[in-house]
């Protein structure tokens, strides 16, 4: 069983999406047999993360089989301390989104659970490949199902939002495509693991790295790079929002750590210190857009950009801490923003407008659901206690061991989440009851079994934080050494330079 | 009972908190009121347990390592806590005075629908409060103090229907944020300089001055930032905003949070780092005790001119506090913590005597619309006269004792803060005087029903009078002052003014003198009128509608700016732009369209090779 497992998580969805195509059109069943198939890879990520090993810096479990024999591209997907936690992330998230929005959808319910499952199997794919080739073949794939997704259960503007998201990821992806080609011709080899031992030549380096990085960036998004995110957010059915946010940003930030940092140390590091001040201005940017937007899923799109600022900033501090706490923050960002938009979905649900001057008083009428939100609103606003904090201030800490300056500006991040997320509340949630609020429907079991949830990993990681930490330390500490050792290196070698 | 049985003491509280917030419907009315008052009286007797038997440990901090929270690399942060004078003087002020508010609010919010949600935010803050007087490190520590924040931002707006009180909790919340903001900024400081957050380590390794690091720029800095979240927490200048429109929230709530207890974290913390902040040169001297001294000053000028009876004594805490400030600023630290203790007691007692006024008078609290309460409320007029006085530093009361310790300790240190203390004192005196004579003698406003709380209001407003009148020998001269026995391991001997010598005979005619021209210009209620003056002091000098204009608006328009004209007009369209070149760019190729798949795939392909062929091998 173990030496298939990775396989059969990252498939077990596509296998459930065949067998949801033969199914007669009966809503339920639909839905019931989707959630059921997620559970599988669920199951198993939970069991992966039991068993992972402490201290372990590589790859502790590998499946490698030939594919493109000829090319010798092989079909790899490995399992370490920096996938484990975005594999475990995206096995939770994708049953929760469907529990969340059980019945929100309503037409081709089929479709709609059938491009879920694939996109589910494309993420996870992301997450394992490593082989750039099948990386690429699982990062392209996840495109198609959003696409449709967006385009076919968006709401008014969701073609040009479909389109939208399409073309700038499509934009990266080209380059990234011919930076695999060309590190294919300069080392003979597509396979992450034998590229990492293999010396690049220095003329095609930075080419290389910039190809990669800039089709990560826009999937982070990084700011000016970001502008597909809060039309593509706001314009996806719920679900989408959810898994858009949750996971897919996640690819472009997992991107950034495994390749740009693995394949291409001396790079990552030269370009740290502008990445650092991208991050940070992500952090400022997000955060002071997200204040005056007036639509609640546009103020929760913006807020992403402000959070993958963390984490871009972290990633780049280049030591333990910033990207022990970037790789946490790419965790928690997915379930609190996965949250706030699940969030969002019910109050739609309800009011069918997502105007915050359209809301007023729901804490009144829906209190359960209101306490719920404040667990997420203040998980997002990184308050001690919550997941937020712990990767909110690990990255900060990184940051000032790499220089304060950066988490002196990036802290401002953390007064501006408290100011438009708490703007938010007081509109939606306080305020007296306004007479359309006044009829909403109470909380739904389903939606309150989905925040729930949520709202659970948010204290576990808050309060509890080790058993993440700890089985990814050991790939962190190699890594980041991996990147600062190359300097060091390089500086003998190159001090002329 | 030792150290070990410390982690109950914020134990119960928050399994009140969970108990009611989880089954407060089912539990009633008078089950929620058992669970809260009975988890806050049961840490109260842990924490006295735990007190008594803290004197023979002997004064070295005992830690109870609970869990390893948050590590990696060298960075190693536990959930500890740490039992040791400040924690103890601390935890049985917190749940001494959090019980007695607790059984005052089971009669004050009585009516409330929203009973059980009130009574677990009030465990959840007395919870929060005992995490950061019992944390063992600066994480710990903050991770209460920013629950506590939480619970203030969830008390003040806890009538969340009204605007107002929403407004206030979002401002309270985002103000100390800021002050927050410079405080994890200064832990990242601390941890940089010392690679430790722990108190003990940190207290050993900067003891005696500070040593090799005496002055250190680091270490400079690093007091200067947690300082800055001490002004936001305790609200002084410039971040003290937030805390009259915390009045919002219901008056026990402003008692035990915005008077006795949170609202003095950042006094605690400057005493928890005290080593820190006596090696850290210049700070003390010439930022605390300035910044500590203005805002005393400033507040209580604030305070003469309010009619809301509740900001007359938020503004009074303001300035209180400041005189707590001013006294770590000249080194007294002992002084300052004696006098957070009397306040506790006396602006505790303030804000419940007010509270009764509100629940008589079905919440009027303007003092142009009180008067001659005194014959309808006769327990509730003891209490705050009690409280006042006490408050304008009369002999005997508490007050007295601890202000009289501040006064001296500037005086020795610094006569310039001493002068603003004097003077503090005299307008203290007065605006505590205005108080009680608008609200409680004169003629009778208001219907004659009005009259003293039930039980469960006047036995804790009756309890807080007896501690506002001898809570003071706790720590005076003459009694066996046990206040200064725990704490002179934790601050060092401290002189204390003579009994009757001049300085003690100037301070209390200061204060008399205040209390008389309080009385006589306002005797038969009536209101000086103070001119250009008062109008400039009522609007509170102006800050606010500073603030307003030079960072709150225009921060607003800075975010429409961004939003309007750089995000959607200037980014958002040139890529748009990008991708019309792009169409047109096709259009021009498009004859190259064949429909022949293989044949594009070659050419991408071939492209692929060429481009790269030509980077690499250059």
């Amino acid at each position: 069983m173990t030496s298939w497992v990775l396989s059969t998580t990252v498939f077990s969805p596509l296998v459930g999406a065949a067998v949801l195509a033969l199914l007669p059109r009966r809503d339920e069943l639909l839905r019931v047999v989707a959630l059921a198939t997620s559970l599988v890879p669920l199951a198993l990520s939970a069991w992966l993360f039991w068993q992972a090993p402490r201290g372990e810096p590589g790859f502790w479990l590998a499946e490698r089989a030939s594919w493109v024999a000829p090319l010798g591209i092989t079909y790899h997907l490995g399992m370490d301390g920096i996938s484990l936690p975005l594999v475990v992330l995206t096995a939770f998230l994708f049953p929760v989104a469907l529990v969340g929005t059980w019945d929100a959808v309503r037409t081709r319910v089929k479709e709609y659970l059938l491009l879920l499952l694939l996109l589910e199997t494309a993420v996870l794919g992301t997450f394992l490949a490593l082989d750039l080739v099948l990386f690429y073949v699982f990062w392209e794939a996840v495109l198609v199902p959003m696409y449709f997704l967006i385009g076919l259960w968006g709401s008014e503007r969701r073609a040009y939002a479909a389109l939208k998201f399409f073309l700038f990821t499509m934009a990266g992806s080209v380059f990234m495509l011919l930076a695999i080609a060309g590190l294919y011709l300069a080392t003979g080899t597509s396979d992450f693991t034998r590229l990492v031992a293999t010396p690049l030549p220095r003329a095609a380096q930075g080419y290389l790295f910039a190809a990669f990085a800039l089709a990560f960036a826009i999937k982070v998004p990084i700011v000016p790079l970001h502008t597909w995110l809060p039309d593509a957010h706001t314009e996806a059915p719920t679900a989408g929002s959810v898994i858009l946010a949750g996971l897919l940003l996640k690819m472009g930030t997992y991107g950034l750590v495994r390749f740009c940092l693995g394949v291409f140390p001396e790079m990552a590091r030269g370009a740290a210190p502008a990445f650092m001040a991208l991050g940070v201005v992500g952090i400022l940017y997000g955060a002071a857009v997200a204040y005056t937007q007036p639509d609640v899923k546009r103020l929760v799109a913006y807020s992403s950009v402000s959070h993958l600022g963390f984490v871009v900033l972290g990633t780049f501090a280049l030591n333990p801490q910033g990207l022990a706490g970037a790789l946490l923050q790419m965790v928690n960002h997915g379930i609190s923003t996965g949250a706030l938009f699940l969030m969002v979905g019910v109050l739609y649900e309800r009011a069918h407008t997502r105007a915050l001057e359209a809301f007023g008083g729901v804490a009144r009428v829906m209190p359960t659901f209101a306490a719920l939100s404040l667990f997420v609103v203040f998980s997002s606003a990184a308050l001690p206690g919550t997941n937020g904090f712990v990767g909110e201030f690990l990255v900060l800490l990184g940051a000032f061991r790499a220089d304060p300056r950066w988490a002196a500006a990036a802290a401002g991040g953390v007064v501006l989440s408290a100011v438009y997320l708490l703007w938010m509340v007081q509109r939606v949630y306080f305020g007296p009851v306004r007479p359309e609020v006044r009829t909403f429907a109470p909380l739904r079991g389903h939606e309150a079994t989905a925040l729930l949830a949520l709202v659970v990993v948010v204290l576990w990681i808050g309060l509890y934080p080790r058993p993440w930490l700890a089985r990814s330390e050991a790939a962190v500490q190699a890594l980041v050494h991996r990147v600062t050792a190359s300097v060091e290196a390089h500086g003998l070698a190159g001090g002329a330079r | 009972m030792d150290a070990r049985a410390v982690p109950w003491i914020v134990a119960l509280p928050l399994a009140g908190a969970v108990a009611n917030g989880l089954w407060g419907g089912r539990l009633g009315r008078r089950g929620v009121s058992l669970v809260a008052c009975l988890a806050v009286l049961a840490a109260f007797l842990v924490s006295a347990g735990a007190a008594r038997d803290l004197a023979a440990a002997g004064p070295s901090p005992q830690v109870v390592r609970l869990f390893d929270w948050v590590a990696v690399g060298e960075f190693r942060a536990s959930a500890a806590l740490q039992w040791d004078p400040l924690s103890a003087l601390l935890a049985l002020v917190v749940t001494g005075v959090g019980f007695l508010i607790h059984v005052y609010s089971v009669g004050y919010m009585a009516d409330d629908p929203d009973y059980s949600r009130y009574f677990t935010y009030l465990n959840l803050f007395v919870a929060s409060m005992l995490v950061l007087v019992l944390g063992a490190n600066l994480l710990v520590l903050f991770v209460g103090w920013e629950l506590v924040g939480l619970c203030s931002y969830l008390l003040i707006g806890f009538w969340f229907e009204r605007p107002a009180a929403a407004a206030a909790g979002r401002k309270a919340f985002v103000v100390n944020r800021l002050g927050d903001a410079a405080f994890v900024l200064g832990i990242l400081s601390v941890w940089a300089l010392l690679g430790t957050l722990e108190f003990r380590e940190i207290w050993r390794l900067l003891g005696d001055g500070g040593g090799a690091l005496r002055g250190h720029p680091g270490l400079v800095a690093a007091s200067l930032l947690l300082f800055a979240g001490a002004t936001g927490k305790s609200a002084q200048l410039p971040l003290y905003v937030w805390l009259p429109d915390a009045m919002e929230g219901p008056t026990p709530v402003s008692a035990l949070i915005h008077a006795a207890t949170m609202v003095t974290a950042g006094v605690f913390l400057v005493g928890r780092l005290w080593p820190l902040f006596e090696a850290a040169g210049p700070v003390l001297g010439a930022v605390v005790a300035p910044v500590g001294a203005a805002t005393a000053l400033f507040a209580a000028t604030v305070a003469v001119t309010q009619y809301d009876l509740k900001r007359v004594l938020a503004y009074s805490t303001i300035s209180q506090l400041g005189y707590m400030f001013l006294a770590l600023g000249v080194g007294g630290g002992g002084a300052a913590f004696f006098h957070l203790t009397t306040h506790a007691f006396f602006k505790a007692l303030l804000f419940l005597a007010a509270g009764s006024v509100m629940h008589a008078l079905h919440g009027q609290i303007d003092l142009r619309h009180l008067g001659g309460l005194r014959r309808y409320m006769p327990l509730t007029f003891l209490g705050f006269v009690v409280g006042a006085l006490s408050l304008a530093g009369i002999p005997p009361l508490s007050g007295f004792w601890s202000k009289e310790e501040i006064l001296h300790a500037a005086r020795a240190h610094a006569v310039g803060v001493w002068a603003v203390a004097l003077v503090t004192s005299f307008v203290t005196a007065y605006y505590a005087t205005r108080a009680a004579v608008l609200a409680f003698f004169g003629e009778a406003h208001q219907p004659a029903h009005a009259h003293d709380p039930p039980p469960a209001m006047a036995w804790p407003m009756a309890g807080l009078v007896v501690l506002s009148a001898v809570g003071g020998f706790v720590g005076a001269g003459w009694a066996a002052a046990p206040l200064h026995a725990l704490l002179q391991p934790v601050f060092g001997e401290h002189g204390k003014a003579a009994a009757g010598s001049g300085e003690v005979v100037l301070a209390v005619s200061v204060a008399v003198a205040g209390v008389l021209a309080g009385w006589w210009a306002h005797r038969g209620r009536r209101e000086p009128d103070l001119g250009p003056v008062g109008r400039v002091l009522a609007a509170g000098w102006g800050v606010e509608a500073l603030y307003d204009r030079a960072l709150v608006r225009p921060a607003k328009a800075f975010s429409r700016l961004l939003a309007e004209r750089v995000d959607a007009g200037g980014i958002d369209r040139t890529a748009s732009a990008l991708a019309e070149a792009v169409v047109r760019a096709a259009s021009a190729v498009r004859t190259w369209q064949t429909g022949n798949v293989r044949q594009y795939a070659a050419g991408v392909l071939a492209g692929a090779v060429v481009l790269f062929a030509y980077w690499v091998l250059r």
